[in-house]
């Protein structure tokens, strides 16, 4: 496969893992998670640094994974028994361990090769570039291209093995938890996954876009469909669809191809927002002026 | 370098500079605090880090538009493109189904997306010149010079004024925004200035801090202050006082030590401040809240405790035979433990007094007893003959009921039970005054 097609690819897988995590985080209505997350890591990505003194991605991936699952606990802590209101707890959490990470970063930053650019925007025109070698020096194509379909496949797999449990708990925990599903262990998963998938995809395409992939997919099909079933595909789709697109607006534009996927991602869900079929700002629109219409003549004058 | 850090402060502050850096930190810290509050109760408290990342693009513009680099020409291009990303949010979460987090994640990473196309645009157009747009974004304070300080001022100024006029509306706006349209006040008009107030406050942080924390700047000092107060006058003063206090603890960090950027120490200082309020905040501290729970756990054990022995008495018809703690520990269920430590903290209290291994009730405790006593089985009768509950489903309600009925409900239930002699098991209603 040429090099293009390495891009869109991982940006395909990127987009399906984050469409699948980022419809149920909608739901929750936790969509600034990933945004939270994808800042939080910092410090356990300079932690990692530090101790190891080196740049192998697994131990930064150790480190970052940690921290996400900190900032998911931390956030819940905060809501929960320091009743602060949830947005806050999120803003609070993040932000902080941000400070800390660059705070790290500036201590160190004489002795290491580290800063936060690099660490915050992976970035994805290097797909192609990073190849997984094996030992005999035999390559098995793009490193994120391996990554990002293995958390694609594990988000698939955990998402239809938990499905119903997953659905109740996104729509009404309460009912959930009186029927007794496990509501705490399937919130602790879904942190679990999005820490998982946003430590990844930031990696392999920067975080912005996680943010961007998170949230535009499963927004965009929560306005085209109302069943559960169909928005998580919907999500995946509409991802692929956008980072095919931001790939070729990347290219006419000669841009940065993580900010064209973005703004493909925008763009998407502006047209969903303005023109589905069913809850569309267009649509309803025109879908009233037509009832009125109808029904004059129809109706006694005095309701017209 | 045998100067103590204090010295070489105050060496510090007789540099003009300095003292601009840190008046700028201070008010920066207090505008944002304050303002930052009516954004916190509007549950808009990510609202600050979505605008600032709306602010790229601006930047972008207003330097392809100028060719400039005027701090100027950048923050109005900023505060542009923030004021319709607060825009965008709002007509998102107005016209569609999605909610305020995800209108606020779909801004905020869109249009930093597109910030970041400008960007790679104008450094494929070959300037050079656009090292330095996205340092602006980064923030340091230590760049700050006087005519900073001068726009930081008339802002903050410009915003408390603000805040005073129209204090009554953005109130009613923070807590029951419905309630202010039904009024007919001009809501769109009050939150668009809000929004505006924001935007100007988060531009002009943003060269001091950068993009991701000037979201705390906002968020975290009214989180702290909501810790301390209900009242929001209070609620926005602490704010205000707790953003300026950290914002001179980060900008004196970094000019002490130059390497240490500013704007992750002030949110590091204010963090720790919201740390403080978290745990030891006097009413609704986690620590204050952890201890009064326990405080009534503990109460109603020892509570139990002077019932059972009572009840013992009255079993054996002769309240001064001493009772070992494991009887109470079998009969309430507890703890051999638990049982012990209660008996000690009631003798503390004067309660019971100690014979041997056991325990009996003193004068004063048979009488607090027996009212625990008169209370639950009041609450029982009233149960089984007022709501005609089943004598045998009466118990455990009263079990709850009797730490919790005060005396002048205890002498309504007898006078609506028309001083009642015995409880529906048949047992005797202690008199309310002992020793009947």
């Amino acid at each position: 496969m040429n090099e293009a097609g390495w891009i869109m690819l991982a940006g395909a897988l990127a987009a399906g893992s984050c469409g699948i995590v980022g419809s149920f985080l909608l739901l929750r209505r936790l969509a600034m998670l990933g945004d939270a997350i994808s800042h939080a890591v910092l410090p356990g990505i300079a932690m990692a640094f530090l101790l190891t003194s080196s740049r192998d991605p697994v131990p930064m991936l150790l480190g970052a994974g940690a921290l996400g699952l900190v900032t998911a606990g931390l956030t819940d802590w905060l809501h929960r028994t320091g009743r602060v209101q949830q947005d806050a707890a999120i803003g609070v959490t993040f932000t902080w361990l941000f400070a800390i990470g660059v705070i790290l970063i500036s201590a160190f930053a004489g002795q290491v090769d580290l800063d936060q650019e690099c660490v915050l925007y992976g970035e994805i025109a290097y797909v192609p570039l990073d190849h997984w070698l094996l030992a005999d020096g035999r390559s098995m194509g793009p490193r994120a291209i391996w990554v990002m379909g293995g958390v694609f496949a594990l988000n698939v797999v955990w998402v239809t093995v938990a499905w119903k449990e997953l659905r109740l708990c996104a729509f009404d925990p309460e009912l959930a938890a009186s029927l007794g599903l496990p509501v705490v262990g399937m919130h602790v998963a879904l942190m679990a996954a999005t820490s998982l998938t946003t430590v990844a995809a930031f990696e392999s395409v920067g975080a912005i876009l996680v943010v961007a992939m998170l949230v535009g997919p499963a927004a965009t099909a929560f306005l085209l469909t109302d069943r559960l079933a169909r928005m998580v595909p919907l999500a995946v789709a509409v991802g692929a669809v956008a980072s095919v697109l931001g790939y070729l607006l990347a290219h006419a534009l000669d841009a940065s191809i993580a900010g064209c996927m973005a703004l493909a991602i925008g763009l998407l869900f502006a047209l969903a927002a303005l023109f589905s079929p069913r809850h569309g700002v267009v649509t309803r629109a025109w879908r009233q002026r037509r009832l009125v219409a109808e029904s004059r003549g129809v109706m006694p004058p005095a309701l017209q | 370098m045998n100067e103590t850090p204090l010295v070489a402060f105050a060496h510090l502050l007789t540099d003009a500079n300095v003292r601009a850096v840190l008046l700028g930190s201070l008010l920066l810290g207090a505008g944002a605090g304050t303002i930052g509050t009516f954004a916190l109760l509007r549950r808009q408290a990510l609202l600050g880090d979505a605008l600032a990342h709306a602010t790229l693009p601006g930047v972008c513009l207003a330097f392809l538009a100028t060719g400039s680099k005027h701090p100027l020409v950048l923050l109005t291009g900023a505060s542009v493109t923030g004021w319709l990303g607060t825009r965008t949010v709002r007509a998102i979460t107005q016209h569609t189904r999605i909610r305020e987090d995800a209108a606020l994640a779909l801004v905020l990473s869109v249009f930093f997306g597109a910030g970041i196309v400008l960007l790679t645009r104008i450094q494929r157009t070959g300037a050079a010149a656009q090292a330095g747009l996205d340092k602006f974004l980064f923030g340091q304070a230590a760049s700050l010079v006087q005519s900073d300080v001068w726009v930081l001022t008339g802002v903050t100024l410009a915003l408390l004024a603000a805040v005073l006029v129209a204090f009554k509306e953005f109130q009613l706006l923070s807590f029951d925004e419905g309630f202010a349209r039904a009024l007919g006040w001009p809501v769109g008009v009050l939150e668009g200035l809000l929004a505006t107030l924001i935007t100007l406050t988060v531009t002009v942080g943003l060269q001091l801090v950068g993009v991701v924390l000037m979201a705390a700047l906002l968020v975290t000092p009214g989180a702290a202050a909501r810790f301390w107060t209900d009242r929001l006058p209070r609620m926005l003063l602490l704010a205000a006082l707790f953003g300026a206090v950290s914002g001179v603890l980060g900008a004196s960090v970094s000019l002490l030590a130059p390497r240490m950027p500013t704007g992750p120490w002030t949110v590091v200082a204010i963090t720790t401040i919201f740390g403080i309020s978290l745990l030891f905040a006097p009413r609704r501290g986690v620590v204050a809240r952890a201890w009064r729970r326990r405080r009534l756990v503990a109460r109603t054990t020892e509570e139990n405790a002077l019932a059972s022995f009572w009840r013992f008495g009255e079993a054996e018809g002769d309240w001064r035979v001493p009772h070992p703690a494991g009887r109470l520990a079998t009969t309430r269920g507890l703890s051999r433990l638990v049982a012990e430590r209660t008996m000690r903290a009631l003798r503390r209290q004067g309660w019971v007094e100690p014979e041997g291994d056991a325990w009996r009730l003193t004068p004063p405790g048979r009488t607090r007893a027996e009212q625990i006593v008169r209370l639950h089985r009041l609450w029982e009768l009233y149960l089984a003959e007022r709501l005609h509950l089943p004598a045998d489903h009466v118990h455990e309600e009263a079990e709850t009921m009797e730490h919790l009925l005060t005396p002048e409900l205890a002498a309504q239930l007898e006078a609506t039970l028309a001083t009642p002699e015995r409880d529906p098991h048949g047992r005797a209603i202690p008199a309310a005054e002992p020793g009947r």
